[in-house]
């Protein structure tokens, strides 16, 4: 049992949905994003999810693309994230999770990368990259190592696929709102609540909505038919001018969380 | 940086180990999965799997039917002007003295290079699967101007993506795909060459994937791309054969093409695989030399891994971050190559060098003063290493060269890199 498999299940127990602020590793440094995590534990966000920059991003949008360039143009290597994860450890309890683009995985070999990601203190891991067709040897050495690999479900994925994936999936299942890349979006599909509410009732996974969350509104329609939200690019918009200011750029980060933090709030019940 | 091979982490990965070197290449590759051997497969996000499946399937339905074979034929016949000759280049073998060399004139075809043979096949696929809209992405402009061909004679919208780079040195194929109703859009991320067109291109297939058809225009990508990029391709090498069994009576000694993707190596090798007497030779881009970013080699210097939604060569660093390349010619400009090429090399069927910018440069001025044709700077690069094997075979021998583009394209280029007016 993970520190996500823990999470899930003390939040069922209390009735209460988890936000996931995602934000990316080494933007512009691990120094502050190490000061970021501790900020997000504060304010009460129940996990994050921690974006490792690659060079080649194809689920990703403009701002989380961008934070990947600044963070690989200030020569961030895969150790110093690790490094930096590890080192925090003992004064965190909120768990965490990678989001690695295979490449990365494949390179340390995949038993290699677990273990390291692992002893830096993640829990479980999102590879956007690798289809559930792919991802079997990956699975199996993710459950040796009692670690989550935490797959995609999106609004072109046929039903029977999405339930396949689901039960390849630990942790929790990612329910990708929209059909397309990472980024804010003004109004979500409104097929969305249906089709979340469809596996809802077909697997006993946590299920977590992420991609275009970015407003208050999304939350509280969003939050009664889910057990948690992933919110990036608006944070990481927030975040990107923090080479100028680094407290400015933590201020209002935690403006929009707070705000949607209270939109969650009557959900908690 | 050059050295990354020997740092790097013992890969655990059943899929990632190198294939057996003594296994000899099959012709019924790649495997329901995308596999050719080891390589290929699919890497992707979940957004594109219904599109790549549905486009498996339609695939399928018209390799079988033979009204869809015989518009394509019919279409490479009138529309592009095939077959393209074999063209015997007798000064060219009297002046090195070795092999006779034939050339595969792909640059005859209608729009000027070997891409007119995939985009019109996928662009029949696209009207198949009634979707509506065709985006692609393009390095030195070739594949953008037979995109760009492909839909204006169909009637489809089509968006190129083409780095800001490639739009400033291959400037003529951006004013004629524009002149055909395509819209160009210059990709402004990372090294602004072919990669981040590619990177650019998925991006927009993300969200566009229920309408849009994104003709990639190379061997590369996720399953099926390379198999039916290679397949719609092959109309070249399944000609070459023919022309060399009618002209010199038997198969060629050697034949060599210029690999950035590897689409006209792929087309042009794979109708040979099985004639282990022909040697295949694929040529990369050496750009300036071997140090890592100096040049656009994956299969001579480069190791396994993932980009584009396939496992093949690629250049890359130590945490799987690709790597800068560089090459004169925008087409080559790429640090992945397509993974049937990384199968052909690991089964050694078909021998992989490269050749450095000048020499590909100096070979332009061959072509262009002794024959009479002007070269892609791309195909200069098989030219080159082509003159060198020819001297060291003898005057009964034959070696044909993929002649995969022409060259007006690189003028404008090539005066500016002489200091020359244009």
């Amino acid at each position: 049992m993970t520190a996500i498999d823990e999470l899930f299940q003390r939040l069922k127990g209390s009735g209460k949905k988890a936000f996931m602020p995602f934000i990316t590793a080494g933007d512009p440094n691990m120094a502050f994003t190490s000061k970021v995590l501790q900020r997000l534990e504060a304010l009460g966000c129940s996990m994050a999810e921690v974006g490792f920059p690659y060079s080649d991003p194809i689920a990703d949008g403009p701002v989380i693309q961008a934070s990947y360039t600044r963070a690989l143009g200030n020569k961030l290597k895969l150790q110093q994230i690790f490094d930096q994860i590890q080192s925090d450890r003992s004064e965190r309890k909120m768990p965490l999770v990678a989001m690695v683009s295979y490449a990365i995985i494949h390179r340390q070999g995949q038993e290699g990368f677990i273990q390291a990601a692992k002893q830096a203190g993640f829990s479980g891991v999102i590879v956007p990259d690798l289809l559930v067709e792919e991802s079997q040897t990956m699975s199996q050495l993710c459950r040796k190592h009692d670690f989550n690999l935490i797959q995609l479900v999106t609004p072109t994925t046929p039903r029977e696929r999405a339930l396949r994936i689901a039960e390849a999936s630990s942790g929790f299942l990612y329910f990708v709102s929209v059909t397309g890349i990472t980024g804010e979006r003004t109004e979500l599909p409104a097929d969305l609540v249906d089709r979340v509410g469809w596996i809802k009732e077909r697997t006993n996974l946590p299920i977590c909505i992420g991609f275009g969350i970015s407003k208050p509104e999304h939350v509280k329609l969003l939050a009664p038919v889910c057990d948690g939200l992933i919110v990036g690019s608006a944070i990481v918009r927030c975040l990107e001018k923090a080479g100028e200011s680094q407290e400015q750029a933590l201020a209002s980060a935690e403006q929009l969380i707070a705000s949607l933090l209270a939109a969650l709030e009557p959900a908690k019940g | 940086m050059s050295t990354i091979d020997s740092t790097a982490p013992k890969i655990v990965d059943p899929k990632s180990t190198s294939s057996n070197p003594t296994t000899s290449a099959s012709m019924q590759v790649p495997d329901a999965s995308g596999r050719f051997g080891d390589f290929g497969g699919r890497y992707v996000p979940e957004t594109l799997t219904r599109a790549l499946e549905e486009l498996v399937e339609e695939y399928q339905k018209a390799r079988k039917d033979p009204d869809f074979q015989a518009e394509l034929d019919e279409l490479l016949h009138r529309f592009v002007g095939r077959p393209s000759p074999l063209y015997h280049a007798k000064r060219l073998s009297g002046l090195l003295g070795g092999a006779q060399i034939w050339l595969k004139r792909e640059d005859l075809n209608h729009t000027g290079a070997h891409k007119i043979n995939n985009t019109l096949g996928q662009a029949l696929l696209t009207l198949r699967m009634k979707k509506t809209r065709v985006i692609a992405e393009t390095g030195a402009g070739q594949h953008g101007v037979a995109s760009a061909t492909a839909c204006a004679h169909f009637g489809l919208p089509c968006v190129v993506y083409m780095g800001a780079e490639d739009v400033r040195r291959q400037k003529p194929n951006v004013f004629s795909m524009r002149l055909m109703g395509a819209e160009v859009r210059p990709v402004e991320s990372g090294s602004k060459t072919l990669r981040d067109a590619v990177n650019e291109a998925m991006r927009d297939w993300m969200s566009s994937v229920e309408h849009t058809h994104y003709i990639i225009g190379s061997v590369i990508g996720p399953h099926p791309f390379p198999q039916m990029v290679r397949d719609f391709q092959s109309v070249i090498g399944k000609e070459c054969r023919e022309q060399c069994l009618t002209s010199l009576g038997r198969l060629p000694d050697a034949i060599v093409a210029c690999v950035g993707g590897g689409s006209n190596a792929a087309g042009m090798f794979y109708p040979f695989v099985q004639d282990t007497s022909v040697r295949l030779i694929g040529v990369e881009a050496g750009g300036r030399g071997q140090q890592s970013g100096e040049h656009a080699s994956p299969l001579t210097y480069g190791s396994p891994g993932v980009l584009h939604g396939s496992y093949s060569y690629v250049m890359q660093d130590n945490d799987g971050q690709t790597s800068d390349v560089h090459s004169i010619s925008a087409g080559l400009d790429y640090p992945g190559v397509g993974p049937e090429h990384s199968y052909w090399k690991d089964t050694k069927r078909v021998e992989y060098t490269s050749c450095r910018d000048d020499e590909a440069i100096e070979s332009f001025d061959l072509l262009a003063r002794n024959e009479g044709i002007l070269t892609a700077l791309e195909t200069c690069h098989a030219l080159a290493k082509a003159a060198q094997i020819a001297k060291t075979m003898t005057r009964d021998q034959h070696l044909v060269i993929c002649l995969s583009g022409r060259g007006d394209k690189d003028a404008a280029e090539l005066a500016r890199l002489r200091g020359q007016e244009w």
